[in-house]
């Protein structure tokens, strides 16, 4: 029989706090809050109360309760627990299946007693250890939460004035509205007679404008009589016209002789008299030779863009490939970036048209001095009144933000408050990371590229004990194929607030860990913390 | 990991989001249609009819080991040499091939693990219309007629199966290209082929077929020149079957298990390809092919293998398929007619026409015979068949140690973590990245610690780098597969361009094997194993994904081999696992693409599936038809690669997973975590208790391989397998057997309120192995289920043996005690196996260290005896336990050792269920013991 030499009982030399040593017997595997129910020579009853069987049934390593109780030091039982008293250390209750299956599972090496594992007890280097993370601990969650007490304090300050602060703005805001209405008032006023005065004056210039515009259009046909009348003869003629091919009628790159002959009215040639009558219909078309040449066709980028379609499929492969890096998260960015860029490259450039500038166009001329007056009045009076409501307009965002804050659930005792529009930020070997609490996360590579927006503020996302634990930041920059990203910042009691460490566990999900004063917690006496859990 | 995707640029994406904003399943459009396949469609243009090949009597030579004959095309008059081969284990080898080919034809090496043994053929008759063969002492007959030539299998007066009955054998013999660019070239080759070939008779009347057709000399697929400068080369050849309405076989395809007719529809394609996001119930080619067809009647179970690893298609055609049930009623009461008849036609690119014709009868002889002909299932170390978390990717070092870490915080056992391609160094495999996995032997050693181990991948694209030793080392060698211009050949893969290094040239191979020495693998250790995706091979700028088909491995064009390509890289891959170790230890490596013969080099999976209902469904049938065909070590991504799973949907599948042969979860990059215990305290219970089924089977799952190393039986098997005769499993692909002994059922309905499970055999009882409920054979049971079921019966008349005290990994378990279920039959008999040995090593076959127990339970006596009584082995592990089902209460229990010691066992009896339960024999597994009940 493989493992008939189990031993039963055992021997535990436990330190008790007072010091002294104290040798108490019970089974294998038996946290000391259950010995009484092992008792040697007497029959044993599962712990579940299901059967009783001889004592030397209890660790035969054959599993005959159903809840595991009769085995509490070998691996019989598939549910059953083994207890390692870890002097020097925690106590623990690991699995039996853990009981020599090789591995070192109780620092004080009790769970492999059989397996041929060597296993170094290490409790006392582990409670070392505890103890002084413990302690270190606990005096950070000392200072820590009066560090909490101070951000309470200056929250309820802070929130108090801003309080404050939104009651005078409210008040003030009231008489802000009523001077803003009586300057709309005096605007309107002096708008009314700037109105007609400017109306008058454009009027008075419109007309005069008619009037030049007869006279530089007479003087146009005496030029082109002259233009036209190539002979100097003081007639023009058919063959004279026929030379301008912009007057063709039918546009079909050819003015003939009857063509010429029906612009000239039907006759052969045409004084300026007769010519002023027909000037009208031959104008909209007529090209002073002067201005005549025809303009440069440019289509050279068509050709080009006939090239690059021609490439061989495989080329297109190779570029697409191209774009390869072996850093992912960069092509990541770059993944992102791209349909702004994009858009950006193919956006049409700007047609610059020439203008037609009309050298002949005349200029309206100054107001007269009345007219400009009126126009003065009304301009400072429309200055006082937009700078008024400008006033109104910042005066409202101030109520808003102030609402906004005052509202923000800062935690129980407001003791997040203080890391409103404040940004912390962690660099990493690629990134910098940016965490500005109830606003966003954000990632930025450290060498070059643009930021990518990890989440916006959404909720506090703690257990249902205590939410304040967890914020979660979501519907950040899409990811290809995948979620919008998100970020889950987990809060720890330090000293210090800063952002420790990030990490994307999940595809576009990220994880930051945040240390703050705001949840430390009312640290227990040292003694507690220290021998809290020790059995006994 | 997935075929296309993904994170290669910006323009990728964009062009990828085009081609999936239809719909997210596979771009058809990327792979061919027969009629985009030139020789396919040619082929299939050839109608059933007679026959232009005739048999030359004249020509017949029998020797000791063969028949060699001539057949000439009546329309060309080029020669084909038929050899015929009677081999050992009831088998026939038809071996066609031009007489004098222009140049040699391509013949498939390294997949027959030795050249078969001959039986002799003897010569019963003779006239001019052929020959009579006897093929052995009973009744079989092989039968060659001369005109029209075909080949005719018969047992007594049944035609079991016929050669060129339909008359599509078509053989495109090699020629010279008759355009002017070779003018000159032909007219030389003519004048040679007329000298060597005196008796052809009139070579004028040669070119009647060689009318150039589209696609012969050239052939283009979407951007893609495929430049064939050996021109048509395609051959074919019909094989019908009489009596037969069932055939099974040529994996890879995402289909049910029963073959469908491919009448006015595709054929099924056989050519490796990285197909993402693949499509179900359709005969588009996979990863992997294994050109081995299995057919199935009550009376016969028969295969046929063809050898042949260039690009294949298989058309099935039968009689019956398009008749309703009451018509195949009417057909019966009236004395139909026509027969049952399966006709299959293969139909490949280029090589020669090589097939064995497996005769079984039984389905177990068919997988002796085969694995005679290609070897049996690698013998996986026992932690392999464990539970194994992938996920592309765990992101670094901590990641890795975090979720060991969440196994053990959930106790849920686990042995292999896995790390996808982002753990290499810029994708430059046998590398590690510096700054996610700096130290890797410290990840390991962390996981040794707790007696896991790990796979890396490992795929067969080399970054094109000249930082790069591999790339260095395989170029200055010469390694690479050439292009058509005799340049490496290049493509793009994961790490940008990519050469692909020649695994077809034993040299390449053994320099590869090397690689994964600890010296030279830098930061592997013993626990490290390897995964080889990718190997079909993938190229995402090449036709179809993969590899241009006149890319050269020294002297053969792509084309002549792509299908065996993965299995090189598995073969190389796995001999190197091997080397490493001095050849001490097993290797564990797994592959996506495979061919026949892969099954010796290790596991593999039906690549990159999706999150979805009918993808868990699909599981079972694809991994049935690989057992079938030899490869035994298969399993579906648990969870389902693209996508995510509702928790509903991943807890069956874990369920479903856990009784599958290789049991993997694996999820794709841009998925959402999803390890076991991410999805509450109840779903994680759910999980945990799959996943310890499995470990506590684990001893059964460890026999099974071994069984099937030695026998090539699959360990997961269709009910057909084991019933053949019952006609109601022949399409059953809903539930599978393990061995024999285990049927099992998963659900996988979503939402499901219960399952109809089909327990065959008449006379045959099952217990459901949770309650132990006893039910009769023969019956469909609907079983209602809960959230926790997973229906899994024991066939009375089976013993299983099982390891219970399930603990973090199988290795912690090596000594643990086994519990024997007996499950009694209605002749209170039951038989079973129980198989013992290092679990890791080749001992067991050099050194003969292993127990092999043959367990039996007859006149109230149940007995251990030795099954190899020349292998030595010793064990700590004990029988902790023995559950007797179906048994009736005994007044005492005495358990005997052999030299004659006695003692009486305490025991329970549950009267209502009929269990009896013997406390603690507590005998060492490896000793002889007998326990008598009275």
């Amino acid at each position: 029989m493989a493992l008939a030499h189990l031993l039963l009982l055992t021997s535990f030399a436990l330190l008790i706090r007072t010091g002294e040593t104290v040798e108490i017997q019970r089974p294998r595997g038996v946290p000391l809050s259950k010995r009484q129910f092992y008792e040697e020579d007497k029959p044993f009853t599962c712990l579940d109360g299901s059967r009783t069987i001889p004592f030397d049934r209890v660790n035969d390593d054959y599993c005959d309760c159903k809840d595991g109780s009769d085995e509490p030091g070998t691996a019989a039982c598939p549910n059953g627990s083994f207890h390692c008293t870890n002097a020097g250390f925690k106590p623990a209750f690991i699995p039996s299946s853990r009981i020599n299956d090789g591995i070192c599972d109780c620092c004080d090496t009790t769970d492999e007693y059989n397996s041929g594992a060597t296993c170094q007890n290490t409790c006392r280097e582990l409670g070392h250890k505890e103890r002084e993370s413990l302690q270190k601990m606990a005096e950070i969650t000392k200072e820590g939460f009066m560090l909490k007490q101070q951000l309470i304090h200056e929250a309820k300050k802070g929130q108090e004035e801003k309080q404050v602060k939104l009651t005078e703005i409210q008040s003030g805001k009231k008489e802000l509205e009523e001077k803003v209405e009586a300057l709309r008032t005096v605007k309107e006023l002096a708008e009314e007679p700037e109105k007609e005065a400017k109306e008058r004056h454009l009027k008075a210039w419109e007309e005069q404008k008619e009037l030049l515009l007869i006279e530089k259009d007479k003087a146009r046909m005496a030029e082109a009589f002259l233009e036209l009348d190539d002979d100097a003869d003081g007639f023009v003629s058919v063959s004279e016209l026929q030379s301008h091919l912009e007057l063709d009628p039918d546009s079909d790159g050819s003015l003939t002789e009857t063509e010429a002959q029906g612009l000239l009215g039907g006759a052969d040639r045409v004084d300026t008299t007769t010519f002023e009558s027909l000037w009208s219909s031959i104008k909209d078309k007529y090209l002073s030779q002067s201005q005549s040449e025809p303009p440069a066709p440019v289509d050279t980028p068509q050709e080009d863009s006939k090239e690059a379609a021609s490439d061989p499929d495989a080329d297109s492969y190779r570029e697409d490939y191209g774009g390869d890096e072996d850093d992912e998260d960069e092509e990541e960015e770059e993944d992102d970036d791209e349909p702004e860029e994009e858009q950006d490259k193919q956006a049409p450039p700007t047609i610059r048209t020439p203008e037609k500038k009309d050298d002949d166009e005349v200029s309206m001329p100054p107001y007269d001095a009345e007219t400009q007056s009126l126009i003065d009045a009304a301009q400072k009076a429309r200055d006082s009144f937009d700078e008024a409501e400008r006033a109104l307009r910042e005066m409202d965002d101030q109520i808003k933000n102030l609402e906004k804050e005052i509202g923000f659930d800062f935690g129980p005792s407001a003791e997040f408050a203080y890391l409103y529009s404040q940004c912390y930020e962690l660099s990493t070997s690629e990134y910098i990371y940016r965490l500005c609490p109830f606003n966003r996360v954000s990632q930025k590579p450290k060498f070059g590229g643009s930021e990518t927006n990890l989440g916006l503020w959404g909720q506090w996302a703690g257990p249902e004990d205590n939410v304040y634990l967890l914020m979660k930041y979501d519907h950040g920059t899409s990811c290809w194929q995948g979620p919008n990203r998100s970020t889950t910042v987990k809060l720890t009691c330090g000293k210090d607030t800063i952002v420790t460490s990030t990490s994307e566990p999940s595809r576009c999900e990220y994880l930051m860990e945040f240390t703050t004063p705001a949840v430390c917690q009312e640290p227990p006496s040292l003694e507690e913390s220290i021998h809290g859990h020790s059995e006994l | 990991m997935a075929a296309f995707i993904v994170r290669m640029g910006p323009l990728v994406v964009l062009w990828l989001a085009v081609c999936l904003s239809g719909s997210r399943a596979v771009d058809r459009g990327n792979f061919k249609t027969c009629n985009q396949s030139a020789f396919c469609k040619r082929q299939r243009a050839l109608k059933t009819g007679q026959s232009p090949y005739r048999a030359l009597l004249e020509t017949l030579e029998l020797t000791n080991t063969k028949l060699t004959l001539q057949l000439i095309n009546d329309n060309n008059k080029v020669r084909l040499l038929l050899e015929l081969y009677r081999l050992q284990g009831n088998m026939t080898r038809v071996k066609i091939n031009e007489l004098k080919p222009l140049k040699p034809r391509f013949e498939v090496p390294d997949v027959l693990i030795n050249d078969p043994p001959t039986e002799p053929l003897s010569l019963l008759s003779q006239d001019e219309n052929g020959v009579v063969l006897s093929l052995g002492a009973d009744t079989q007959r092989l039968i060659v007629s001369a005109k029209p030539f075909r080949l005719d299998i018969m047992e007594g007066r049944e035609v079991l199966l016929s050669l060129n009955s339909r008359g599509l054998l078509a053989f495109e013999h090699l020629r010279s290209r008759k355009d002017t660019l070779s003018d000159t070239d032909g007219a030389e080759k003519k004048e040679e082929t007329d000298a060597a070939n005196e008796q052809a008779e009139g070579e004028e009347t040669v070119k009647e077929d060689e009318k150039a057709e589209d696609g012969m000399w050239e052939e283009t697929f979407k951007s893609h020149t495929d430049s064939k400068p050996n021109g048509p080369s395609s051959i074919s050849l019909d094989v019908s079957l009489p009596g037969v309405e069932h055939v099974y076989g040529i994996p890879e395809h995402a289909d049910t298990l029963k073959l469908k007719t491919t009448d006015g529809g595709d054929p099924y394609r056989l050519y490796n390809l990285d197909v993402f996001q693949y499509e179900l119930f359709n005969p588009m080619a996979l990863y992997g092919a294994i050109p081995v067809m299995l057919s199935h009647s009550p009376q016969r179970t028969m295969g046929l293998f063809w050898l042949n690893a260039a690009e294949t298609w298989v058309d099935i055609s039968s009689n019956t398929a398009g008749k309703t049930v009451f018509g195949q009623m009417l057909d019966f009461v009236q004395g139909s007619s026509e027969a049952p008849q399966t006709d299959v036609r293969w139909i490949s690119e280029s090589g020669i026409i090589d097939v064995f014709i497996m005769l079984g009868p039984s389905p177990n002889d068919v997988f002796s015979q085969y694995a005679s002909l290609t070897g049996t299932q690698a013998f996986p170390p026992l932690s392999a068949l464990a539970y194994h978390q992938c996920r592309w990717n765990y992101n670094d070092q901590e990641d890795v140690a975090a979720v060991d870490q969440g196994f053990d915080d959930h106790d849920i056992p686990y042995d292999f973590i896995w790390l996808d391609i982002e753990h290499a160094d810029g994708k430059r495999y046998f590398t590690w990245d510096p700054h996610k996995f700096p130290q890797p032997r410290d990840m390991l050693q962390g996981l040794e610690d707790k007696r896991r181990k790990m796979v890396a991948i490992v795929d067969p694209h080399i970054k094109v780098d000249t930082n790069y030793k591999i790339h260095n080392e395989i170029r200055s060698r010469g390694f690479y597969i050439k292009n058509k211009d005799g340049g490496d050949y290049e493509g793009w893969c994961w790490p940008g361009n990519s050469g692909y290094p020649d695994f077809t040239n034993p040299e390449m191979r053994a320099w590869w094997a090397s690689m994964f020495a600890y010296d030279q693998y830098e930061g592997s250790m013993e626990n490290l194993y390897t995964w080889n995706d990718m190997n079909e091979p993938s190229v995402f700028n090449g036709p179809e994904v993969t590899m241009h088909k006149d890319a050269l491995h020294r002297n053969w064009e792509h084309r002549e081999l792509h299908n065996i390509y993965g299995l090189y890289v598995q073969m190389a891959t796995a001999e190197g696992l091997v080397q490493r170790s001095g050849g001490a230890e097993r290797p564990f490596v797994l592959t996506r693409a495979f061919f026949a013969g892969s099954q010796r080099y290790g596991a593999v999976w039906t690549g990159d599936n999706a999150a979805e209902w009918d993808h868990l469904k699909i599981s079972i049938p694809m991994c049935l038809s690989l057992g079938l065909v030899g490869v035994s070590f298969c399993g579906a991504d648990v969870g389902g690669f693209f996508k995510t799973p509702s928790t509903e949907l991943l807890v069956r599948w874990y369920q479903t997973g856990a009784y599958q042969p290789f049991f993997r979860a694996h999820a794709h990059l841009d998925t959402p975590r999803r390890e076991p215990w991410l999805f509450g305290p109840d779903n994680t219970a759910l999980i945990r208790d799959a996943v310890r089924q499995r470990y506590a089977l684990l001893p059964y799952w460890y026999q099974l391989f071994y069984h099937a190393h030695q026998t090539g039986q699959p360990v997961m098997r269709p009910l057909w397998v084991e019933y053949p005769q019952d006609t109601a499993t022949f399409s059953m692909d809903d539930q599978f057997l393990l061995g024999k002994d285990l049927l099992v059922h998963p659900v996988t309905e979503e939402g499901a309120r219960g399952v109809t499970a089909y327990l065959p055999g008449n006379g045959e009882v099952w217990f459901d192995v949770h309650t132990f409920q006893k039910h009769n054979g023969a019956q469909n049971l609907y079983i209602p289920v809960t959230m926790s079921s997973i229906p899994v019966f024991q066939r009375g008349g089976s013993i299983i043996p099982r390891k219970v005290r399930v603990r973090r990994s199988s290795s912690c378990m090596e000594h643990d005690p086994y519990t024997l279920y007996v499950a009694l039959n209605t002749k209170r008999f039951a038989e079973g196996e129980l198989y013992i040995d290092d679990g890791h090593t080749f001992n067991f076959e050099r050194q003969k260290q292993f127990i092999h127990r043959r367990l039996y339970f007859a006149n109230n006596s149940l007995s251990s005896r030795n099954l190899a009584p020349g292998s030595q082995f010793t064990t700590l592990s004990w029988i902790e336990k023995v559950v007797i089902l179906g048994a009736s209460k005994p007044n005492k229990a005495t358990l005997r050792m052999s030299d004659g010691m006695e003692s009486l066992l305490d025991f329970e009896f549950n009267a209502s269920m009929s269990v009896l339960t013997l406390r603690k024999p507590g005998v060492n597994a490896g000793m002889d013991w007998t326990i008598v009940l009275q």
